[in-house]
């Protein structure tokens, strides 16, 4: 089987996030896989282990991301592709980036694609479904089981906390959700061996895409924190008389009673 | 000439769910004269519904019946709607950023080309042009956000827009129309219902939400009784979720739902970043833990150190007094 994982790099959940001039300061802070992508790698490898084939991580990104795909190698994927367009392309959005996967993807005959339910930093969790619609495959978000038998595949989607059993077939494009699986932590000789596989990186003039195509069709105006919360009110005394002055203020001053 | 924007709504159990108004109240706001069509898909008789739509505020709407309508899979209601927008030629789309509503709408922005901001919670003019807002990183910033050309394409995060006060005065046409819905590649079988019923907790104004701190299954059942005098819901942590004393249909969070109530009361979560992701915009955040160090008394409005054993029982009996 013919497997692919697409990966994007995030900031660490517990980075403290800064602004400098309406963008987010990256500097020095760390970035992991995105958590939810961890569990497509881990599914990735669980599948292919039953089925055979191979497994291709594929992000969108600069340099840096070599890291990130490193670690999924050393989780058990075969290979690796950075598309980096670093020099080529200074804005991008998801229609970009749902754009140039499109023609990564070009006569590559993937069986099954596995994706992220959200990115934990923009969090649209647009790119997989926008990538199966340009691909004419068909796609399912947020999964949280999958069974594949010859082309026939079984699911289990996480709607809301309702779970839909869903039946459809081989190629598709999924989107990993919490409890689909536990990813592993990268072995000491998975690590070793991740050093060797193969890591292919590529721009876009590699993929035959000129920059008109792949123009954002949104912008970003500004990016701030929240106003400064007013600090919270600990209340003190009795514990009876904490419960009677927090209905007091609930009803009287929020006026949420 | 005025805009055209369709609404896409959702009927779950033969009721319109709020944030389908909701998402017409922020189609106004797009454009205060943009004619309004709303869009209604089901495997039964809309009429009813669509009449309850145009009450709140859609000009006219229209609606598809067709078996295959019964589930929702991106491909039967993709068909729909794509049918649709090819025969009004609309300017734009506004839905809920639900289940659905995600799943849904980069299918159909991608196949139309356009760009989409989802998970919308705010929406300003600068001059006729709209900018929308939504949470990044986990809610831990905003960013403001506008359409290089001049399709709009949003879903809109619940419970944060309100929806326009319900007028049966209104009266607009709600046109049936024939949809062949074939060939689907997706089907689904089975639906195994676990979110309980009554208040939906993504639409819901007051929750109690419950983490490992509660103990146990039997544990919750205080905080449910709390949720009923408040007329609210129960939710809950992954701390929770993870111990078995609930479902995860009651997560709360970056991977469980998303809410705004008017009044989320944690009881016994300590407050991790992927929780708070889940909860950080509610209106009056109350918190209950018996660690003052706790993370969660950092975005609490209210917060009480103590024993949530001892808390919750007086709690229910202050809250029952005053609504008494
Ligand atoms: C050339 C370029 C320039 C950009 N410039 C900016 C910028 O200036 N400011 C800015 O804020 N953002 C920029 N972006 C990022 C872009 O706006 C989105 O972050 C990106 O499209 C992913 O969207 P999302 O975070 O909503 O991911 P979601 O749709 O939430 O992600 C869901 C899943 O899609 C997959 N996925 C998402 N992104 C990638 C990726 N890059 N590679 C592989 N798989 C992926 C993962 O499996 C992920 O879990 C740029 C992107 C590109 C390509
Ligand atoms: C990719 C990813 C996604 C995640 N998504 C989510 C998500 O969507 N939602 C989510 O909630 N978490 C999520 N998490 C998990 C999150 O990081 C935390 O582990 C989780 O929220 C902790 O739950 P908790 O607060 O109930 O438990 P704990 O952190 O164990 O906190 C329990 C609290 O109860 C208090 N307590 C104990 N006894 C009492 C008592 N008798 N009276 C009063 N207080 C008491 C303690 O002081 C403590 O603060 C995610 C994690 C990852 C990695």
């Amino acid at each position: 089987m013919n497997i692919y994982v697409l990966l994007k790099k995030t900031f660490d959940t517990e980075e403290k996030i800064t602004v400098q001039g309406g963008r987010i300061e990256d500097d020095g802070a760390e970035f992991i896989i995105n958590p939810y992508d961890e569990y497509a790698i881990e599914e990735a490898i669980v599948q292919r282990d039953a089925h055979d084939g191979e497994i291709t991580v594929v992000t969108i990104g600069d340099e840096d991301s070599e890291k990130q795909l490193r670690t999924a190698l050393a989780m058990g994927a075969d290979k690796a592709v950075l598309i980096n367009t670093e020099e080529d392309l200074e804005d991008g959005d998801q229609f970009t980036t749902a754009k140039i996967l499109e023609a990564y993807f070009e006569g590559k005959d993937a069986d099954l694609i596995l994706a992220g339910n959200v990115a934990i930093d923009e969090a649209s969790g647009q790119v997989g479904p926008r990538l199966a619609e340009l691909l004419g495959i068909p796609y399912v978000t947020t999964i949280t089981s999958l069974s594949i038998d010859g082309a026939a595949v079984s699911i289990e989607k996480d709607v809301e906390g309702d779970v839909e059993v869903i039946e459809t077939s081989l190629p598709l494009l999924v989107t990993c959700q919490q409890g689909l699986n536990d990813p592993r932590y990268p072995s000491l000789p998975g690590i070793m061996k991740a050093k060797k596989k193969p890591l292919e990186e590529l721009e876009i003039d590699d993929l035959d895409l000129d920059e008109d195509d792949v123009e954002a069709k949104t912008k970003t105006i500004d990016i701030y924190l929240p106003p400064e919360k007013e600090a919270g009110k600990v209340l003190e005394g009795e514990i009876a008389d904490q419960v009677k002055e927090l209905v007091s203020l609930l009803k009287n001053d929020k006026k949420v009673l | 000439m005025s805009d055209k924007l369709l609404v896409i709504g959702e009927v779950r159990d033969n009721d319109i769910r709020n944030v389908s108004f909701e998402a017409i109240a922020a189609a106004k706001q797009i454009s205060a004269d943009a004619e309004i069509v709303g869009v209604l898909l089901s495997d039964n008789d809309l009429t009813s519904a669509g009449e309850e739509f145009i009450a709140h505020g859609a000009d006219s709407v229209i609606t598809v019946t067709h078996e295959n309508l019964k589930e929702y899979t991106s491909e039967g209601y993709g068909q729909a709607i794509l049918e649709i927008i090819d025969e009004l030629s609309p300017n734009g789309i506004v839905m809920g950023h639900t289940s659905i509503g995600k799943d849904l709408t980069p299918k159909i922005a991608s196949r139309l080309s356009a760009g989409l901001i989802s998970d919308v919670v705010d929406i300003e003019k600068d001059g006729d042009d709209a900018v929308y807002i939504r949470p990044i990183y986990s809610g831990k910033a905003f960013e403001k956000k506008a359409f290089e050309d001049d399709f709009t394409f949003v879903t809109i995060r619940p419970n944060n827009i309100p929806a326009l006060e319900k007028d049966t005065s209104r009266s607009g046409d709600v046109t049936a129309k024939d949809v062949d819905i074939k060939d689907l590649r997706t089907i689904v079988k089975e639906v195994v219902r676990k979110a309980s019923e009554g208040v939906d907790l993504s639409e819901a104004n007051v929750i109690v939400a419950g983490g490992r701190g509660v103990k146990s299954a039997d544990g919750f059942k205080p905080l449910y009784e709390l949720a009923e005098v408040l007329g609210g819901a129960v939710g809950a942590s992954r701390g929770a979720c993870d111990a078995d004393y609930c479902d995860y249909a009651l997560q709360i969070g970056q991977t469980g739902k998303v809410v705004t109530p008017d009044l989320y009361i944690a009881v016994g979560i300590s407050g991790a970043i992927q929780h708070l992701a889940g909860m950080s915009n509610s209106k009056v955040i109350v918190a209950i833990n018996k660690d003052p160090e706790s993370n969660i008394f950092n975005v609490a409005d209210y917060g009480i150190v103590g024993d949530l054993f001892e808390v919750i029982p007086l709690l229910i009996e202050e809250i029952k007094k005053v609504k008494a």
